[in-house]
């Protein structure tokens, strides 16, 4: 936490070069628009509310600092692309400090576990949501999902944002569908085993 | 192409990434393949499940407001509280673009009238954003309009008409005393989709009815209407469009 403390003071502190009227003209039309989706990717990595405000406050504030260096194209793809290196620092840095975060890089990739243990299953029926579901998989798979789903980004994006190639994005997406089934279908039989609809 | 070749593309054959050969050669095989179509089709509803069911999270306003609060940090002279000649400057487009939108009827005065619109919108952009991060956003918290309209009895020389259009989308979530433009006014506050709305009524001696557009200011969505000897002032980072179609329901313009 105190490294996240102090890198925020230093960020607010020194703020880089200003904006010109013109740059902030071009980032109110091109960047500022994009804050759901930041949000809304940063609250399906980091799993807390307040955990995605701070990511995308902070990620904004250095798409301020580092306007410069957006040659226009895609303002959402280049927001969210700082939103998802912010999250994915954040969680390695809670991992290293002894945090338990779940990264798809430390599985087992010939055979995928079988659902997690009932209370998570418990946590989807009652939720009753597919959100429940989807927080079970691990981060690089919940970002493949939600850029692919509900931002509607072709592999292409998505591997740029991700930073890796168009392949693993592919066999990223495929796992996690595939997992996700898993245990959309093990909390079904759980419902019913329980005599639940 | 055998089932094991397409159970491994058919993810990214439901997704059109395929290249055009391989894509036909999918499609062929799941049109004489019973339980490949089958699993297309399981893959196709999880799709399908997916983009209806997962939550697509919006930015909370306030949020939103410590965003814009940095990026007029870091641009000089035309944050809301840098009243330099920038930034008397910027409101000449503004000014320009009410008087357009108000058709003429409304506005369509002397310079001062059009430097006093400005100065309003700038207050009701600066009292949105307030109500938002001061963490005070009503005084009187309901959704019960006949709650929130006798709270301000008595604190304010004017009565505001507040009406709940939770039925139509809008819901109101309470209201609260503000201070605008060098008057005491009726702070309306709703919501949709999490954002949140705030209505500055007050009395006007302007009579008729009116409604502007939208206009842009600092992220935020600003629309004047007046009715029945109201001014109100509705300002949002809500869309646009769905700001106007509430505009509509409080002060309905005619013709």
């Amino acid at each position: 936490m105190r490294h996240m403390i102090s890198g925020r003071k230093r960020e607010t502190a020194n703020p880089g070069p200003p904006l010109s009227p013109e740059a902030r003209k071009r980032f109110d039309a091109e960047v500022l628009p994009h804050i759901d989706a930041a949000y809304n990717l940063a609250r399906h990595l980091m799993r807390d509310a307040q955990d995605a405000e701070d990511a995308v406050q902070e990620s904004c504030l250095r798409a301020i600092r580092h306007f410069a260096g957006f040659r226009g194209g895609d303002g959402r793809a280049w927001l969210l692309a700082i939103v998802r290196n912010a999250c994915f620092t954040e969680l390695r840095r809670r991992r290293a400090a002894g945090e338990r975060v779940m990264f798809d890089e430390e599985q087992h990739t010939e055979a995928d576990p079988t659902p997690g243990p009932e209370a998570d299953l418990d946590r989807v029926l009652a939720a009753g949501s597919l959100d429940a579901a989807l927080a079970q998989l691990p981060v690089e798979f919940r970002e493949a999902l939600v850029l692919r789903e509900l931002e509607d980004m072709s592999y292409k994006e998505i591997a740029q944002i991700a930073g890796v190639p168009v392949g693993t994005v592919m066999s990223r997406l495929a796992r996690a569908r595939e997992r996700l089934s898993r245990i959309l279908g093990a909390a079904r039989e759980e419902g019913a085993r329980d005599g639940l609809p | 192409m055998d089932c094991h070749e397409v159970r491994d593309r058919l993810g990214a054959f439901l997704d059109e990434e395929l290249d055009p050969v391989t894509s036909h050669a999918v499609a062929e095989h799941v049109r004489s393949c019973g339980a490949c179509a089958a699993e297309l089709e399981r893959q196709r509803r999880l799709r399908d499940g997916l983009r209806r069911g997962l939550e697509y999270h919006q930015a909370p306003a306030a949020l939103r407001a410590r965003v814009v609060r940095d990026l007029n940090a870091a641009t000089p002279r035309s944050g809301w509280l840098g009243l330099g000649a920038g930034w008397a400057w910027q409101w000449v487009g503004a000014a320009a673009a009410f008087v357009l939108v108000a058709g003429g009827a409304w506005l369509a005065g002397s310079q001062s009238t059009i430097a006093e619109s400005n100065a309003i919108v700038g207050d009701v952009v600066t009292g949105h954003v307030r109500s938002l991060m001061a963490g005070h956003l009503t005084d009187v918290a309901s959704t019960d309009q006949h709650t929130v309209k006798p709270w301000f009895a008595g604190k304010l020389d004017f009565s505001p008409p507040v009406t709940d259009f939770a039925a139509e989308g809008y819901p109101l979530i309470g209201g609260r005393l503000d201070y605008l433009h060098g008057r005491s006014v009726a702070a309306l506050v709703y919501e949709r989709h999490k954002h949140v709305i705030n209505v500055f009524v007050w009395p006007t001696t302007e009579n008729g009815e009116a409604m502007t557009r939208s206009v842009t200011r600092q992220g935020f969505h600003v629309i004047h209407g007046r009715k029945e000897s109201m001014a109100y002032w509705i300002v949002s980072d809500l869309n646009a469009e769905e700001l106007e179609q509430f505009a509509r329901l409080l002060a309905p313009a005619r013709g």
